[in-house]
């Protein structure tokens, strides 16, 4: 039988993938999953590779690495899912998948969902906070514990503190941990042991269980409860591996309820061994305080001499000392003396006296010498004196017109006439003689005189 | 003397152990210390025989009063 395609259309295998594609995908745009993971892979590209599979199917799935970033679990093979994505195709190997949006493991995911905003919350609120975390007492006197009644968390944990020591104050305020009534009932205990107001530390207990058994550890309402308490609240909720939120906002949190027994109670054993120890220390470090007293008396004493022994031995040397300090000072008087006598005759012919005898003498010369010379000093002026008179007395024109010189002047202004040739004819003159005057006029001159032998200037 | 902790007993305790081994005090003062060390240790020692053991169940009436009863365990 031959199959003719006849007029029908024929796609290519590219024509007809994008046809299937577009038609997955339009039709298959948002589909909520229930499912299991299998084939679970992550490339180093980051983004999750794995299968989804039922009882009866499987379909590829991927989730890309900017969804998965935002996932708070691990996904792993077996768990359970539920999923939010859209149907793709890829062509080059026409293969479908499912693209993951969203992905959260089933039934826990709201109770996980609700956890992690709680926590979120609670954490910016300072709830958690370090600076808010009480120190536990060394030694509690009394301790609480808050737990159910039935159950044997409790009966392990009395069991713990009296074997580490035994004799304590345990005050039990019990309290439901699991179902409805437990937020309440763990609350109510926290205040009775805060209003009894006995208790140095609580411990507040349950055993290991599912998220959903020890929901009630992450409430609000017991995360408050625990914060407000003014004891110091050890957290000792389910296995190792459980976090709650009571366990955050817990002063301490211990991994079980048998350890949160041994932190808060120290071995009563090794307390009291401790303290004999310390009191066997006390009692050697005393003993050889005392001895190292006792040695160092014994040496001191050796250096301590009989006062008496000390006063004879410096009565003996003062003894010693006497006749030298004696000599000493008559000697030292005897110097003395001598010295005086020395100064007293240096006193006596005192060279001072006769040094100002002799200046004495030399001044009175110098006196005497310059009375002398003083004297024959004015002789002499007046001898110079004397011959000087008689000098000027020739001088005197006067005692010249005496031995017959006249002296010729003009009469008008008095000018002494040396030259006739400085007379004119008829000038008046007068001539000084000895005794008198004449006036005279001029009625002829001569250049020359008759004494005149040469010019005169 | 008045109340004093357990623990800050201890540590005054260890603090004159460890000054009494320096051997500096003078004797007078060192056997002060070694008395007050002698009677701490007495008391650390007491306060941990001492404490009574108890257990009650701490139980809140609905009239809001608070009763103590005696637990008793039957302990395994």
């Amino acid at each position: 039988m031959t199959l003719s395609h006849g007029t029908g259309h024929v796609f290519s295998v590219t024509e007809l993938t994008t046809e299937i594609k577009s038609l997955l995908e339009k039709k298959f745009s948002f589909v909520w999953l229930r499912a299991e993971i299998s084939n679970f892979r992550v490339p180093a590209s980051g983004h999750f590779y794995f299968s989804l599979k039922d009882r009866t199917a499987r379909i590829r799935a991927v989730m890309f690495r900017g969804q998965n970033r935002r996932l708070t679990f691990k996904p792993q093979d077996g768990m359970r899912v539920i999923g939010f994505g859209r149907i793709s195709l890829y062509a080059p190997r026409g293969e479908y998948q499912i693209v993951l949006e969203h992905l959260e493991p089933e039934g826990l995911g709201a109770l996980r969902m609700a956890f992690e905003q709680l926590r979120d919350k609670l954490a910016q609120e300072g709830l958690f906070d370090e600076k808010h975390k009480k120190t536990l007492p060394f030694l509690p006197q009394t301790i609480a514990l808050i737990t159910s009644r039935t159950g044997s968390v409790l009966y392990d944990m009395l069991h713990v503190l009296e074997r580490r020591f035994s004799g304590l104050n345990i005050e039990i305020a019990p309290a439901a941990v699991q179902g409805d009534a437990a937020p309440n009932e763990i609350t109510d205990a926290l205040e009775l042991v805060n209003i009894h107001g006995k208790a140095d530390v609580i411990i507040l207990a349950r055993g290991g269980g599912s998220l959903e058994d020890l929901w009630a550890f992450n409430s609000e309402q017991v995360a408050r409860a625990i914060f407000k308490s003014a004891i110091p609240v050890v957290s000792a909720i389910g296995h190792e591996t459980d976090f709650t939120i009571s366990d955050c906002v817990a002063d301490v949190r211990a991994p079980t309820p048998s350890a949160a027994a041994e932190i808060v109670v120290p071995q009563k054993h090794d307390l009291l061994q401790h303290i004999d120890e310390l009191q066997q220390a006390l009692a050697n470090r005393m003993r050889q305080h005392c001895n190292q007293r006792c040695s160092q008396l014994e040496r001191l004493k050796k250096h301590i001499v009989d006062p008496r022994r000390q006063i004879q031995m410096q009565k003996a040397q003062i003894a010693q000392i006497r006749p030298r300090l004696e000599r000493s000072a008559v000697s030292m008087l005897q110097r003395k003396r001598g010295y005086l006598q020395v100064l007293t005759t240096i006193l006596k012919n005192n060279k001072t006296i006769r040094y100002i005898q002799i200046l004495k003498q030399e001044v009175e010369q110098y006196r005497l010498a310059l009375e002398r010379s003083g004297r024959q000093y004015l002789e002499m002026r007046q001898t110079s004196l004397t011959h000087l008179t008689k000098r000027l007395q020739d001088l005197n024109p006067t005692a010249v017109l005496k031995r017959g010189y006249s002296i010729t002047r003009e009469q008008a202004g008095g000018k002494i006439v040396m030259r006739a040739e400085a007379v004119k004819l008829g000038q008046r003159l007068e001539i000084i003689l000895a005794k008198g005057l004449l006036e005279v006029t001029t009625h002829a001159k001569t250049d020359k005189n008759p004494f005149q032998f040469e010019d005169m200037d | 003397m008045a109340k004093q902790s357990f623990e800050a007993a201890l540590k005054q305790l260890e603090k004159i152990v460890s000054e009494l081994e320096d051997g500096e005090l003078p004797l007078e003062r060192a056997l002060k210390k070694f008395e007050e060390g002698m009677r701490l240790a007495a008391f650390c020692s007491k306060k941990l025989e001492d404490t009574e053991k108890r257990i009650s169940l701490l139980l809140k009436a609905p009239d809001g009063s608070i009763s103590e009863q005696p637990f008793e365990t039957n302990d395994p």
